[in-house]
């Protein structure tokens, strides 16, 4: 496991309390897991994500991990339709661990709601939450 | 007693060492109010002399072979079991040990279970088999529950060619969920009518069973083609896996998940069980079958080895959403059928399968010379329906008294069939035991 | 110290079935064909099935190969927590092998089997005193089994009232088997927190029992090896809103003799009979679960049951009420035989006896080793303690690698990571057949590991050392599987 200091943490995305990130890219916006989140889970084994097309509320699962002795459910950051999954990840989990922020993103969300983004965590904050965690 | 090796000084040097005075102390942590006073009234141990006679006693009651000859199958089958199987099976390191978690202390199981679930996909045509379910009955429940995940729809079609039993034990299970179990007729020809299922929505499977529990063998590829047809998944399932030594397998006929009771392969009838649940299906739905799975992998220093695996489809990581609750399954029971399945070999199963259809052959050729009616017109592997006069109760219960069973009454089954027997003949019947069953049935 | 058991044998490489072997070998004695070749039209049979052709001596030594590679009950001390691995007795195997059981077929007339029907009567008669019930089912073919009759009668239960609960009180502590079991029936299990003693509390129960809650599952003693001293109060709240108590009874091995669950509210309780009546594992099964009931659950019981006519045993399905099978025939009648027997062989005092025991060897391993490891819960504990890793934080060891260095010492590593609510639980079971002996070579052995995690943490990151395979790569396995050769 890592210790805090040696997260990767980047400033250009916002962070939710279940550890997802999110990064808008203007009518795209896309959500992956934080570095926090794929250290606690160790080796990734299986990813399951949605169908494009499907929307969820901001809060509702939509997907599931797995590592080999544990199973984790992804919830929405914010809410939205589903417009593309990293099907990527089908042949190669590992990209969640190697990867948390680049290639190993989930899914790309039209947000349903834009003002629901701002009520996310910055990286400070997100930082602060992490040392009350440890 | 032989299995407490507690002298009365370790006790005593054990109660010292946990600060307490004698063994009763040790529980005084239960409620006074929730303790037994009493002496359970179980009868006095026996020495191990006495127990043999007790035992043998209750055994020497009991209708088997080489003293009765039973021509009977319905989904429990009389077959040679070679010494060498029982004497491995005997080895205390496969017997005593528990489920293999701990794979490096574990691998004679892993392996062994590797090569029993290649072996099973092999014999069924299927791309991948678990570890092995309870037995058939429990196997069918279990695969009519993935089917239902798979499709995501509510309803399940069963023949009632499908063993009685099996049928019962699926109803038993899904009473609770609210799925809809519908029983698909029989035709003339003792084969599963698959008309209605164009008449109902939301299918996720349909069942049958080959051969059924008639002993007729079902059309396999024109049931799946229907099924898919209609979109619904084809789930084929067994009591006789022997007859895949010999018919087309499910898998060549496109099944999507096939199950079945494995217990002809090297395990003992022994009153029903312990038997085996043979489970496969498409590599595509794996992640969503129940039961355990042993994978390949390599260790640290790049050795092949063997280890459990897709573990979180299992109840103890998944809990309430795991794809069943099995934990303690029939191991031991899959590796007999692997060391059925390698001492029988490829060259050997066919050889074995014919005869069991030959010598089933003999008899309803011969009862047909005699008179009797063969009841249903499809072939068959080793078992068949025959219709006896009425009265023939009679010559049953004569027979019984010369230790011959001679078939299963389906008259509790079906009510339609109640002047028809099923008999059963395997390799262990010799053409004297088979022409002495004519000879009396005709007389 | 003493020397441990742990070593190196002569343990030999063995191929897999299909990468030895030659097509014609033959390991089969075909019985003679004394009838005409009949074939099949071609159209309805295969083509050659692809299995090796192997001869009797390639199997014989294929699988005592691997079966060197195996550690059981009969190699060594196997402490696993809830799974009772206590030896089994060879003469319970012999009586199973007996032909007149082992060559019986389940449907022939009751008059020709009336010595298994004996057999599971009286069996069913013994279970009920020992567990203070009213009747058994030997049906259920292992524990989930039986936990999912339970919940099938609970279902039946509320039915037969009118009434469809829709939930189930479960403990944190729970096996995972119990929210499983329950989920299949169609109930949602609400889960419960242990207090810091490691048992069930009044208040927790009163605040989540309700009228739609179809009963609790619970286990006793738990799975931190301690007794629910507050169940018979909490059985009574269950049942003042008409709810169930399911006791799971996986840890009947603590209580024989000295505890009737019956007597403390349970309605229904589940057995294991490779676990408590020392029926062998076999590597993960076959099992048997009977289950075990109070009278008011008996006209639901699956079918058949066996029934006294006169003199004679038959199997009777007139049981409108039943909720059906479980099993296509009475269950794993081949592990009942061997139940039976060992409770034909010790005898009421000496069941008792093996509680007394099993619980005084789990007391004195916690006592011995609770410097050593870190101690869940300081209470005194039943037939089993629970041990985490805390100790050895500081060392960046944790339960996995303590684990893997007890194979060195020639021990099987005790359940871990088990019960959920301990971090890196370790759950020791000794069971009363080992002796003071053994006990005391493994706490020589956990207190050398603890003392390496210290002075030399490397050789339990590297461990085992000694095995024929080291550290398997799950990952791998997980992310691409190869599940058939």
């Amino acid at each position: 496991m890592k210790e805090i200091g040696e997260l990767q943490l980047p400033d250009d995305v916002r962070y939710a309390e279940d550890h997802e990130w999110v990064r808008s890219e203007g009518e795209k916006t896309r959500v992956g897991i934080s570095d926090y989140a794929q250290d606690q889970l160790g080796d990734i084994v299986y990813v399951e994500l949605p169908q494009v097309g499907d929307t969820f509320d901001k809060g509702e699962e939509f997907g599931t991990v797995e590592s080999v002795k544990a199973v984790a459910e992804f919830y929405m950051p914010i809410g939205g339709e589903i417009l593309a999954v990293n099907t990527a990840l089908e042949k190669s989990p590992e990209l969640v661990n190697k990867s948390p922020y680049g290639d190993g993103w989930l899914i790309e969300v039209k947000p349903a709601d834009s003002a629901e983004l701002d009520t996310l965590m910055t990286k400070d904050v997100y930082l602060q939450t992490l040392k009350g965690i440890e | 007693m032989r299995y407490l090796p507690h002298t009365d000084e370790e006790i005593a040097s054990m109660l010292q060492a946990v600060g307490k005075n004698n063994l009763d102390e040790l529980f005084s942590s239960i409620p006074e109010d929730c303790r037994y006073t009493g002496t359970l009234n179980l009868p006095e141990p026996l020495t191990e002399w006495e127990l043999n006679d007790l035992m043998g006693a209750l055994s020497s009651t009991m209708a088997a072979s080489p003293e009765y000859t039973v021509f009977v199958g319905a989904g429990s089958y009389d077959h040679h079991i070679p010494e060498s199987v029982s004497y491995l099976l005997s080895r205390s390191e496969f017997v005593t040990s528990y489920t293999p978690y701990q794979a490096e202390m574990s691998q004679g199981t892993l392996q062994a279970i590797y090569e029993y679930q290649t072996l099973a996909a092999r014999l069924l045509g299927m791309e991948v088999a678990n570890a092995s379910l309870y037995d058939g009955a429990s196997a069918l429940a279990e695969a009519l529950l993935m089917a239902i995940r798979i499709t995501r729809k509510n309803a399940v079609a069963i023949s009632s060619l499908v063993h009685p039993h099996y049928r019962r034990v699926v109803q038993t299970y899904f009473e609770p969920t609210g799925y809809q179990v519908l029983e698909l007729p029989r035709l003339e020809n003792g084969r599963t009518d698959l008309s209605p299922i164009h008449g109902i929505d939301n299918l996720a499977a349909v069942a049958v069973q080959s051969p059924n529990f008639l002993g007729c063998i079902e059309d396999l590829q024109v049931i799946g083609e229907s099924a898919h047809d209609k979109g619904v998944l084809f789930v084929t399932c067994f009591t006789e896996p022997l007859a895949y030594g010999l018919l087309k397998n499910p898998g060549s006929q496109g099944a999507d998940i096939a199950c079945g009771e494995g217990q002809s392969l090297g395990i003992p009838q022994s009153f029903g069980g312990p038997g085996l649940g043979m489970f496969a299906s498409k590599m595509k739905y794996v992640r969503t079958m129940p039961g355990r799975l042993v994978g390949q992998t390599k260790d640290l220093e790049g050795k092949r080895g063997f280890v459990l695996t897709l573990a979180t489809r299992e109840q103890h990581i998944r809990r309430e959403k795991a794809t069943s609750n099995i934990c303690t399954n029939n191991s031991l029971c899959a590796l007999a059928a692997a060391m059925y399945m390698a001492s029988v070999g490829g060259t050997g199963m066919r050889e074995l399968a014919s005869l069991n259809h030959d010598k089933s052959e003999y008899l309803k050729q011969e009862l047909q010379k005699a008179g009797f009616k063969i009841s249903f017109n499809t072939p068959t592997f080793n078992e068949f329906v025959l219709e006896f006069p009425g009265g023939f109760d009679v010559t049953y219960q004569r027979l019984l008294e010369k230790k011959t069973v001679a078939g299963l009454s389906l008259a509790p089954f079906y009510p339609d069939l109640a002047n028809h027997y099923l008999l059963c003949v395997t390799e262990t019947r010799s053409k004297e035991d088979i022409d002495a069953l004519v000879r009396e049935v005709t007389s | 110290m003493k020397e441990s058991p742990g070593t190196t044998g002569l343990i030999l490489n063995e191929p897999l079935l299909w990468e030895k072997g030659k097509k014609g070998r033959r390991g089969f004695s075909l019985p003679r064909r004394d009838v005409d070749f009949c074939p099949l039209d071609e159209s309805l049979t295969s083509r050659a099935l692809d299995f090796p052709d192997l001869s009797e001596v390639d199997v014989i030594r294929h699988y005592t190969r691997l079966s060197q590679w195996n550690f059981g009950v009969d190699t060594g001390m196997y402490p696993l927590g809830s799974c009772t691995m206590k030896y089994n007795p060879k003469i319970n195997e012999k009586q199973a092998r007996l032909q007149g059981f082992a060559g019986a077929h389940p449907l022939l007339p009751h008059a020709l089997s009336q010595g298994a029907l004996k057999l599971m009567f009286e069996l069913e008669r013994l279970l009920a005193e020992i567990t203070g019930m009213d009747a058994v089912s030997l049906q259920p073919a292992a524990g989930a089994q039986g936990e999912l009759t339970g919940m099938l009668l609970i279902h039946a239960f509320h039915k037969s009232k009118g009434v469809r609960r829709s939930k189930i009180i479960i403990p944190d502590t729970a096996h995972g088997t119990n929210p499983s079991s329950a989920a299949l029936c169609g109930y949602r299990p609400v889960p419960v927190k242990s207090d810091e003693q490691g048992i069930l509390s009044v208040e927790t129960i009163t605040g989540v029992m309700d009228e739609d809650t179809a009963g609790i599952m619970v286990t006793n003693p738990n799975t931190l090896g301690l007794f629910e001293e507050n169940l018979k109060e909490i059985a009574e709240i269950v049942h003042s809103k008409g709810g169930l108590v399911y006791g799971d009874g996986a840890n009947m091995n603590a209580i024989m003799g000295i505890v009737q669950m019956g007597q403390i509210g349970v309605d229904i309780l589940h057995l294991n009979l490779h676990k408590t009546f020392s029926t062998p594992h076999g590597g993960g099964g076959p099992g048997s679960g009977p289950v075990c009931i109070k009278k008011h659950l008996e006209p639901f019981l699956p079918v058949p049951r066996v029934v006294q006519e006169n003199d004679r045993y038959v199997l009777s399905e007139d049981f409108p009420d039943s909720i059906g099978r479980l099993h296509a025939f009475f269950g794993n009648f081949g592990v009942v035989v061997k139940a039976y027997s060992y409770i034909q062989s010790m005898g009421p005092d000496n069941l008792k006896k093996a509680s007394q025991l099993a619980v005084l060897n789990a007391n004195y391993i916690q006592e011995m080793l609770k410097g050593t490891l870190h101690l869940a819960y300081d209470r005194p504990c039943m037939h089993e303690c629970v041990f985490s890793d805390k100790l050895q934080h500081p060392h960046k060891v944790t339960t996995l690698d303590m684990a893997k260095r007890l194979m060195d010492y020639g021990f099987h590593p005790p359940t871990v990571y088990f019960p959920l609510v301990v971090n890196g639980a370790i759950m020791v079971e000794p069971t009363e057949t080992e002796s003071k002996q053994d006990l005391d070579l493994f706490i020589e052995a956990c207190k050398a590991i603890a003392n390496e995690a210290q002075q030399a943490p490397q050789l339990l990151l590297e461990a085992p050392q000694k095995c024929k395979v080291r550290r398997m790569d799950e990952t791998a396995a997980a992310r691409r599987p190869c599940l058939a050769g």
